[in-house]
Order: C-alpha cells, then structure tokens, then sequence
C-alpha cells in the first residue's frame, strides 16, 4: 500500500516530464493530480490501519549501500508519526495539484510545473517513510532539489533564479550539519539504521565522543550537529534567509514546499529521533532557545513587510520556531500535532493570498490592493479562516495546538522554558496583528490599485476554490479533532513506539495542569493583536506612519529583516568569489605556475636557446626520456645480476 | 579466450590502431569515415569483450584474477604479469567504456588528420587498459608512463590555441616524478630481487627505506591525481584538449595516481602511508577547499569543471588514507563515479562548443529554451557533481566522509565544506549557461541534442543513476579486495609497531 503512495507521484513526474509533449497539457494535469489524489485516499486507509489499529510495520524495498559495517536499505517505514505525515503530505500536495490546474492555466511549461511538483512530492514522502538516517538524507536533498528547481521555476528572471541558488546553497551549509551528524551517528551507534539506534541510546547516554578536538558528551554532539542541518530546512534563526527569497516560485509552490510540508522536514526529523534527543537534554536546551528565538524574531520581522506572501513566509518561519521550542521541552506530539493544523491553515492562507494575486494581475505588494473585500468574497471569508486559525482563536485549529505548544513550554519549568513561554506569547500578540494588518490592507479600505486591475478583480474558478474549501475545512475542525489523539488522553496508544518522551520530561501532560492564567495570556495577547492591527490600519489609519517615523532605526532594522542577509553577503558571499579569484591568479598563477612549470621552462628555454623546436621536440623528449629509463632498469637488472 | 581476456582487451585497441595505419582511400574524406567506422568498431567489440570480466570476475575474493603470465626475460625475472583484483577491474571497464564514447563524440567534431586521432586514441586505450592489469611493477611503469605519449599527441595536435604550453606544462610536472618513480622501483628490486607486485605486497620493506620510496612515488603518483599545489597543468591541459581528450583526462588519467597509492604506496609502504596520511590529509583537504573556491570565479567553462576534478580527487585521496573499509570503498567509488561524470560534463561542454565554438560562461544565457534535453541531461550530470543522494556522485562522496569521520573528524568536516562550494560553482555554471533569459542571437539559433549525442549521453546516463540507487553491482566487486588490503596494511602496522618493543624486550 505504502509502495503505491510513494511512488505514483514520482510515475507522474516522470511521466509528465518526460512525455510531456505526447499527453500534453491537460495530460499531465489530470495525470499527476489524479494520482496525487490516489496517493491521498490511500494514506488515509494506511493511517487508519497504523495510527488506529497499531499496525506499524518496515517495507524493506533493496539494499542501498554495503560498505564493510556500513549497511542500509531502502525501505519504506510507516508508523503513527509517518502516518500523519502521509496525510498531510498527500492532502496538501493533492490541493496543490488541483489549485495549480487553474493558477498555472496560463504558463508556457505546465507539464514541467506538474512534473516538478510530483517529484516534490516523491522525495518529500520517501524522507517521512525512511527507517534510516540516508535514506532520509535522500528525501531531505531531493525535496532541496525540487525546491530549487521550483523557486527558479520562472528561470528567465534573474531574481528566481538567485533565490533558488540561495535556498539551495543555505540547505546545503546546513546539510553539512547534518550529514556530518550521520556520521557521528554512524561511529556511535555502529549503524544508521533506525530500528539499531534507538534501542541503544539510553546505553550510551553518558558517552563521550571527541568531535574537532573537543571532547563532549556524545549524544549532545549528535544532536547538535541534526539540530543543524535541521536549522536550515525549516529556516531557523540565521539560517532562515533562503525563505523569504524562496517567494519568487510560483505560489501553490509556496503553499506546497514552503508552508505546509518541505519547511516542516527538519520537526520531523526531530520527532524521529525522539528516542535520542531525550538523553541530550542540553542539545534540548539549544532547541528550545533557538526555536523561541527564532517564532519571536521572525514575527517582527511579519510586522513591517508589505510584500503578502513575504508576511506570510515570515510567519510561517515564526511558527516554524513554535514547534521547534515544543520539541525542545519535550512536547513532540505537540510539535507534530501543530505541524499538521499549520499545514492546513497556511497552505489555505498561501493558496488564498494566491487567489489574491491571481485576482489582482499578480500583484503582490499589499499596499496596492485594499477595497477588493466584495469584489471576491469566498476568498475574503477563506482568508479570514485562515487568519483566525493561525491567530490562536478559538474553535479553529491554531488554537489547540498552539496553545498546547506554550502551555508545554511553561510547565516545563525551566528557564529556558519560560522564554519560550514568554517569547511565544509576544510572537502571539504580533501574529495577531500581521494577520489582519494583512487583512485590513489587502481587502479593506480605498482600492489603492490602478483603474485596469479593479476591473478585472474577479473570483477565481471553482478548480482553485475547491483545494480552498477543502484546506478551510482542515484549519476548522483539525484542531478538536485531533486534539485527542495527538496531545490528549489517547496520545500514548495514538503515538505507540514512534516517539519517545522519558516520564520525567512529559509536558504534554502538565500542560493540562498550567494555572488558568496561563492558558489566558495567549489568547488575550492574540485578541489585543487583532484590535491593535484594527486601529492601527482602519480607524486611525494615519497612526502607522507616525508610530513608525518614532522608532525609526529600530523599524529599518526590522524591516530590513535584521540585516542579515547584509551580514552574510559581507561575510561569506563576496568573500568567496574575491578569494577565489586571488587564488586563482595569485596562487595558481603567479605562485605556483611562476617558479613550477613557468618557471623551469624559461629556465630551459634559455638553456636549450631556441623554443622553436618544442612543439615536436616534447614528445620525443619524452619518449626519449622514457627509453633511458627503460634502459636504466635493464642495465641496472644485468648489473646486479652479473654481481 | 578465458584465459587471455586481459590481453586481448589490452591488445585488440593496439591492432585496430595498426589497421587503421593501413587503411588507404583516394580521397581524405573516404580515410576518415574508414578510420572513424574502423575505430568504433574495434574499441566497441573491446568493451564488449571486456564485459566478459565483468560478468565472469569472481566476487568475495582478493585474489587476482584472469591471471596471465609469460616469461620475458627469465635470466633477470622479468616476465609479463597481467591480473586483476577488486581494485582494479572496475577502471579496465571503466576505460574500454569511454573510449568507444569518446570516439562517437569526436564523430564530426575532429576533421583533420582524423586517422592520426583514431590511432592515438587507440593506443592510449591499449595503454591505460594495460597500467590498470599489469602485475609487474616494470609492465606497470611502461604503461604507465606511455599513457602520456598519445595523451601529448591529441593535446599538441588537435588542441586549442594554447596546445603546445598545455602539453609542455603537463611534461614538466610529470617527468620530474617519472623519475623518481623509476629509481624507486629500482631501488626495489634491488631489495626484494623481483618486479612481481604480488610479491612486492607481501615483502616488508625498512622503515626508513619505505619513507624514500613513498615520497619517490608519491611525486609521481601526485602529479597524475593531481593533488594540490601540482594542479596547474590540469587546467590548462583541459582548456586546450579536444573533448574527447578532456573526457579520457578526466574520466581515466586522474584515475592513475589514486590508483598507484592503492596498488604500491599502502600495500608496499604501510608504515610510510601511515607516517605521511597528515601530509595527505593537509593536502587533500586545501585541494577541496582551494580549488573550489577557485572553480568559483572561473569564466571558462571547461576551466570550472577542471578545477571541479581536483577537488574531487581531493576526496578520492583523502577516502584512501583514511584507510578503511568505507574511505577505500568511498575513493574507488568516488574515482569511477567521478570517471562517468566529469566524462560526461566534458561531453556536455563540447556539445554548444561544437556549435557556438566558445567555452566562455558569458557568451551563454537561456539555453534551456532552445535545448531542453540537453538542459535535462547536463542537470542530471551537474546534480552527480554535486553529490545529490540518489547519484553516482553521492555514494562516493559519502562513504569517503564517512570513512574520514572514522580517522578524523576534522579533516571530515573541513572536506563537508566541499558540498556546499561544489553545489555553488555548479548551480553557478549551470544558472549562467541553461538558465537566464534568452537574449543573445547565436544561442536562439541553437538545435537540441542530435541523434548520435542522446546515443552518447544515454549510456552515462544510465549509469549514474545506476551507481546512485543500487551500488552493491559495483560495491559488491570490490569488497574483498579491499578488505584485504586493509587487513594486510592494519597487519603491518601492528607488527611495526610491535617490533622496536619486541627489540626493547629481547635485545637487553
């Protein structure tokens, strides 16, 4: 069953993208999202029959790579945790499909678009079924691949293509991380393999490992060094700065890859290794800052753009840090609970921001839209689904799982816990209040559009509606439907093996014992948001400016994302071609090539006088050479014979 | 035939060579399509017969195999000893595979003296395949250095503007440590009294005496990887051969010096290798660093895939001083792997060379639009480059690192930056060349790959994607082999270790 939902999409892609030209456009439109579709229904059946029934199981498909101890196979490995990934996977990607069949309708390579797209999906399920650290190693650079080959989609504007090398060579700085990671696995454990690590990590969790000279604690090295490679697949602090560029891919794409599921690969691969990261409570720790760090920073960064899917990418990035401070007090269920009600809501707010844009002739800068709230109603409403899930109002979604996620964070009784609390409660606040700035600015007030765009702001074709209403159903009831099973009273039979918490650690659980307050600040922070952002943009809309002209430097600051993509040009990217090319012309060539080469052959061309005879004087140079020396080892071999 | 299979796929490329010398026509046109016809078909009916070693090498074992021996000159113990083992056998397919590759690709490319190029071509199968089965180190030496004799011809002859400096730069590296490599190898037979590298593996050689031979062979050894700073010439030799002749540089050439570390300097030289891996490791990890940094601000195409090698060979060197399963595995990996691709980056380039006659990143933009099978094709061959899992490129890459990691986390850390700086001047060369906007008159007039290219481009296709999903074919062939090889150099160590305490203990 597993093997069917895996690897239709990547039939699809191959056939899209390879026969393109014979099934045509519509062909391969039908094709792969039928087959998404199949793929959807399908993990359904596997989710019921593994997270419901406990039916976990291993699919060992052939080896992969056997090298001495080194030993792995591909394998497709479903437990609870896969489950729920399959489902939002296959969900979210089979609306993509759907909603992209009229988004795209226009573009002049479809069949590549879809071809992609499918391949996306492949790789991303492949990383969330593997049962060892390559094969989710293979996911994890495939679903790289795609997204570069995605956000460079459009490859005739220079900026796509930038950003699809940014979003691929930041990944890849952080694979670093985490492929040295599986190699500090691989010498601890004996083995990559899932299925012989876990069992063996609570023996080696006093280990000592030495890593560049300094000797640590082995199991906080590993974890460390994941963490990282973890950073930059979800667009952790300093290493988020591929994602927001990454909004120059066509917008399911954003919804699909960079909302919903690819961004999420670096909590999954925490909560996979669950088993090991709980005997690292340090590493926990680091979690747990950089996370909180990471939902407060990006949020500011949300309040000041005006780009809608750049507001959106930071706060995607910003709860992205949530489930990251999750896991770090141990609340992995909760992590994963709020990755699934995320998915759902976000793909819904990107795939509507989409339908804004399609409305307004692609237009993505908010402030030159407003007034359009009539003019596409089913949008507007769906947006405001999505806003109020995200917010953390309840009934919707966000709420259950984000709240959950601080409540954890404040039972976890720690320092580093608090700041979470504290920082997630602000992020709160500010969500609440990008989103309906986001709101208030795209669909309300005076139509700041050119006459042309407001002629023709239209609703979109029920093709995209449907993947709307689809996605609006999941950010209403996934919450309280899920609640249960994911962070509720069925969670240990829900969970089973596939994640582990030590008894001690279980926040999860003493979050259903916070005093009431705590369960109040964030909401009230969120509601304070929604009526701050209210007059800040509707009743005083003057207010912006002047508040913004008082903390001037800090608003360039924040504005121009913390400056770090500044920071990072100035250190590392002009830097490298500036070395290099000193390399080259002074190392290569005015070093070694100057007293090498160079060097002895002005020295032999004065010798020998004339160069005139070179070009057929070097071979027979050389044979020549060669014959002495041929000559030398015979004369050499009688010699010492004959002695 | 079973039991001469080594020199027939030695010697047929050497007889098709003197056919060709043979052929006479009226006009030169008529010589060269015989040539080009005659040429295929004796280096295709190679590779098919070399197929047989294949199919036919007996797996789980370190013995040589396909053993031929004939005396030469039995008052001095020479004999000609040809035999492969695990190590070995995967560079002979790997040659007799590019050559028939190279010669297709060379089909319309090379128009004068075509039946000058066909012998050399030939000859330099006949050599290559020879150095990789030869078991005597004198056979070795010969093959070995002759290698560079058609390799100088196709350069000098039907290379760019710059032909004769390449070729005079390549000379120069490479006599200094032909040399040396000579007077090492007689200074070992007049130790061990014969030329037979069997035996040569097993006989133990002074420690001080194995210091000298190692660094005598490693500046010949060095130069061929070629290892930092003894690079240059590779550059230059690549800019100025014609495709086909980059293609066998890179795809086999490179491969002889990681080679001769594997069959001499760790198996003859244990205590050497081991007290000079740091100068190595030092070596190697600036090779992967440098070069890449330097491949990052090129502006010649076949200039950044040139530098690209030397950072990769920088892993293959690195892989086989890690000296263990996984590094050793992951070198010999990571050198055939390397063989397809940088093979097939080179055939890649001299498609729009053949067409637009200029190297030059600049003169590109948009040429996805105008030729999207060859986008796809050089994609696949960039994302090898690059190590992407699921590729040739990944497993080597990997299992050297791995295998790093093992001996020292350092040198595997500092060589992991290798994957981000080869993706960027990939994904560079890539974006400039296939992406962009199509702009530039000569690149809207491009065709997309013709018949007889997809023919070329098909077979390596295959095969790096082969290699990156299922590398137990391959894996499975050289295990044993190299297990061996690692127990017998662990062996040495340990009993060269043991033995100044055995002197302490028993010579008071």
């Amino acid at each position: 069953m597993e093997n069917f939902i895996v690897f239709l999409p990547l039939l699809g892609s191959f056939i899209a993208g390879l026969f393109g030209k014979w099934i045509g456009d519509r062909g391969a439109q039908v094709l792969t999202t039928g087959l998404l579709l199949v793929s959807a229904v399908l993990s359904f059946v596997v989710f019921f029959d593994v997270a419901i029934d406990g039916n976990a199981r291993v699919t060992p498909l052939f080896t992969w790579i056997n090298s001495g101890d080194f030993q792995l196979s591909w394998a497709l490995k479903v437990d609870t945790l896969t489950a729920v990934m399959l489902i939002v996977v296959t969900v979210v990607s089979s609306m993509v499909h759907l909603y992209s069949i009229g988004y795209m309708s226009e573009d002049k390579s479809i069949t590549r678009f879809f071809s992609y797209l499918s391949l996306f999906t492949f790789f991303m399920l492949m990383l969330v079924t593997s049962d060892n650290l390559v094969q989710m190693f293979f996911g994890w650079e495939g679903v790289g691949l795609a997204s570069y080959l995605l956000i460079g989609f459009w490859y005739e504007k220079a900026s796509a293509c930038s950003a699809a090398m940014k979003a691929f060579l930041v990944n890849r700085v952080a694979d670093i991380g985490f492929a040295l990671g599986i190699m500090g696995v691989f010498v601890l454990f004996g083995s990559v393999n899932f299925a012989e690590i876990f069992p063996q990590a609570e023996g080696l969790s006093t280990a000592q490992f030495t890593f560049l000279g300094y000797e640590g604690h082995a199991l906080t090295i590993i974890c460390l060094l994941l963490f990282i490679g973890a950073m930059g697949k979800s667009a952790q602090l300093g290493l988020h700065t591929w994602l927001p560029d990454a909004m120059e891919g066509p917008t399911p794409v954003s919804a699909l890859i960079h909302a919903a599921t690819m961004v999420t690969a670096g909590i999954f691969m925490l909560c996979r290794f669950s088993p090991v990261f709980e005997y690292a409570p340090a590493a926990l720790e680091v979690v747990t800052y950089v996370g909180a760090g990471t939902a407060f920073f990006a949020a500011t960064i949300g309040l000041t753009q005006f780009d809608i899917k750049r507001v959106i990418a930071y706060s995607t990035c910003s709860q992205l840090g949530y489930m990251f401070f999750a896991i770090g007090v141990s609340a992995y269920g909760g992590a994963i609970f709020h990755l699934m009600t995320h998915a759902f809501f976000k793909a819904l707010l990107f795939l509507g921001a989409g339908s804004v844009i399609h409305a307004m002739h692609h237009e993505q800068d908010m402030r030159k839209m407003g007034g359009i709230w009539k003019m596409i109603p089913a949008t507007y409403l769906l947006m405001w689904i999505g806003s109020i899930a995200l917010a953390g109002i309840p009934p919707l979604s966000g709420y259950f799982s984000k709240d959950l996620i601080l409540e954890a964070a404040y039972a976890d009784h720690s320092t580093q816990g608090m700041f979470a609390f504290w920082a997630g409660t602000a992020a709160a606040f500010m969500t609440a209040f990008y989103s309906w700035r986001l709101l208030i600015m795209t669909f309300h007030g005076d139509p700041r559009a050119d006459e042309h765009t407001m002629k023709g702001v239209h609703e979109s074709p029920m093709v995209m509606m449907i993947p709307l209403l689809v996605l609006g159903v999941g950010a209403l009831f996934a919450g309280w439907l899920g609640y249960n099973y994911f962070v509720g009273d069925l969670k240990e039979t829900f969970w089973g093996d596939s994640l582990l918490v030590l008894a001690a650690n279980d926040t999860v659980e003493a979050a259903h014992h916070v005093p009431t307050w705590v369960k109040l600040v964030p909401l009230i922070a969120a509601i304070s948001g929604i009526v701050l952002a209210y007059v800040f943009y509707m009743f005083v809309p003057s207010l912006p400016a002047t508040f913004v002209s008082i903390i001037k430097p800090i608003h360039t600051f924040v504005y121009r994302k913390w400056m770090f993509d500044e920071l990072y040009d100035f250190l590392f990217v002009r830097p490298a071609v500036k070395i290099g090319r000193f390399l080259w012309k002074s190392g290569d060539g005015a070093v070694i090539d100057a007293y090498g080469p160079d060097g002895v052959s002005s020295l032999t061309r004065t010798l020998a006088g004339k160069a005139s005879r070179l070009q057929s004087g070097y071979v027979y140079h050389y044979a020549f050479a060669m014959l002495i020396g041929v000559v030398a080892l015979i004369t050499w071999y009688i010699v010492s014979n004959a002695g | 035939m079973q039991d001469h299979i080594l020199s027939i796929v030695t010697f047929a490329p050497l007889l098709g060579a003197l056919i060709i010398l043979l052929i006479r026509g009226d006009s030169e046109e008529a010589v060269a399509k015989n040539s080009r016809w005659v040429a295929l078909w004796v280096s295709g009916v190679t590779f098919a017969v070399s197929l047989l070693l294949w199919t036919n090498f007996e797996r789980g074992t370190a013995e040589f195999q396909f053993v031929e021996e004939v005396e030469w000159m039995p008052s001095l113990g020479l004999s000609y000893r040809m035999g492969v083992d695990g190590i070995s056998v995967l560079f002979v397919l790997l040659s007799t595979l590019l050559t028939p590759i190279c010669i297709i690709s060379s089909w319309g490319a090379v128009n004068k003296r075509v039946k000058e190029y066909m012998v050399s071509f030939l000859i330099l199968e006949t050599m290559m395949v020879g150095m990789f089965c030869a078991l005597d180190i004198v056979v070795f030496y010969i093959f070995f250095e002759g290698v560079l004799i058609p390799m100088f011809l196709i350069i000098g002859v039907w290379g760019g503007a710059r032909r004769v400096y390449a070729a005079f730069k390549l000379f120069l590296y490479t006599l200094a440590g032909s040399v040396l490599m000579l007077v090492a190898i007689l200074a070992m037979y007049s130790f061990a009294g014969t030329t037979d590298i069997t035996t040569l593996m097993t006989t133990t050689f002074p420690s001080e005496m194995q210091k000298w031979l190692w660094i005598a062979f490693f500046a010949s050894f060095a130069v061929k990887v070629p290892m930092w700073p003894v690079h240059t010439w590779l550059p230059d030799a690549h800019v100025e051969a014609p495709t086909a002749g980059s293609v066998i540089l890179a795809g086999v050439l490179l491969k002889m010096g990681a080679y001769g570390f594997l069959r001499f300097s760790l198996p003859m030289m244990p205590e050497a290798s081991v007290y000079f891996t740091p100068l190595v490791y030092t070596l190697s990890v600036v090779a992967v660093i440098y070069t890449s940094l330097v491949a990052l601000a090129q502006e010649d195409m076949k200039k950044l895939i040139a530098y690209s090698s030397v950072a990769h060979m920088g892993y293959v060197t690195i892989g086989i001083f890690a000296a263990n399963q996984q590094g050793i595995e992951g070198a010999i990996y990571q050198m055939l792997s390397h063989g397809v691709v940088s093979a097939a980056l080179f055939l890649c380039v001299g498609v729009v060379y053949d067409r637009m006659h200029t190297r030059m990143i600049a003169a590109y933009g948009g040429v996805v639009d105008k030729m999207p099978v060859y986008a796809l094709m050089f994609m696949v061959f960039m994302l090898a480059s690059v190590g992407l899992p699921g590729t040739g490129g990944f497993v080597g890459e990997f299992l050297v690192l791995v295998g790093a990691f093992k001996a020292n986390t350092l040198v595997a850390a500092l060589a992991a930056t290798g994957m981000v700086l080869g993706a960027a001047y990939m994904l560079y060369l890539y974006r400039k060349v296939i992406f962009g906007k199509l702009e530039k008159d000569d690149v809207k007039a491009l065709l997309d790959l013709n018949w007889r290219e997809k023919a070329v481009f098909a077979p390596l296709i295959v095969l790096t994607l082969w290699m990156g999903i299922y590398p137990p074919s391959f894996l499975d062939i050289m295990s044993a082999s190299v297990s061996n090889l690692i127990t017998n150099y662990e062996t040495a160590i340990a009993a060269s270790n043991a033995a100044p305490m055995f002197a302490q203990v028993f010579g008071q």
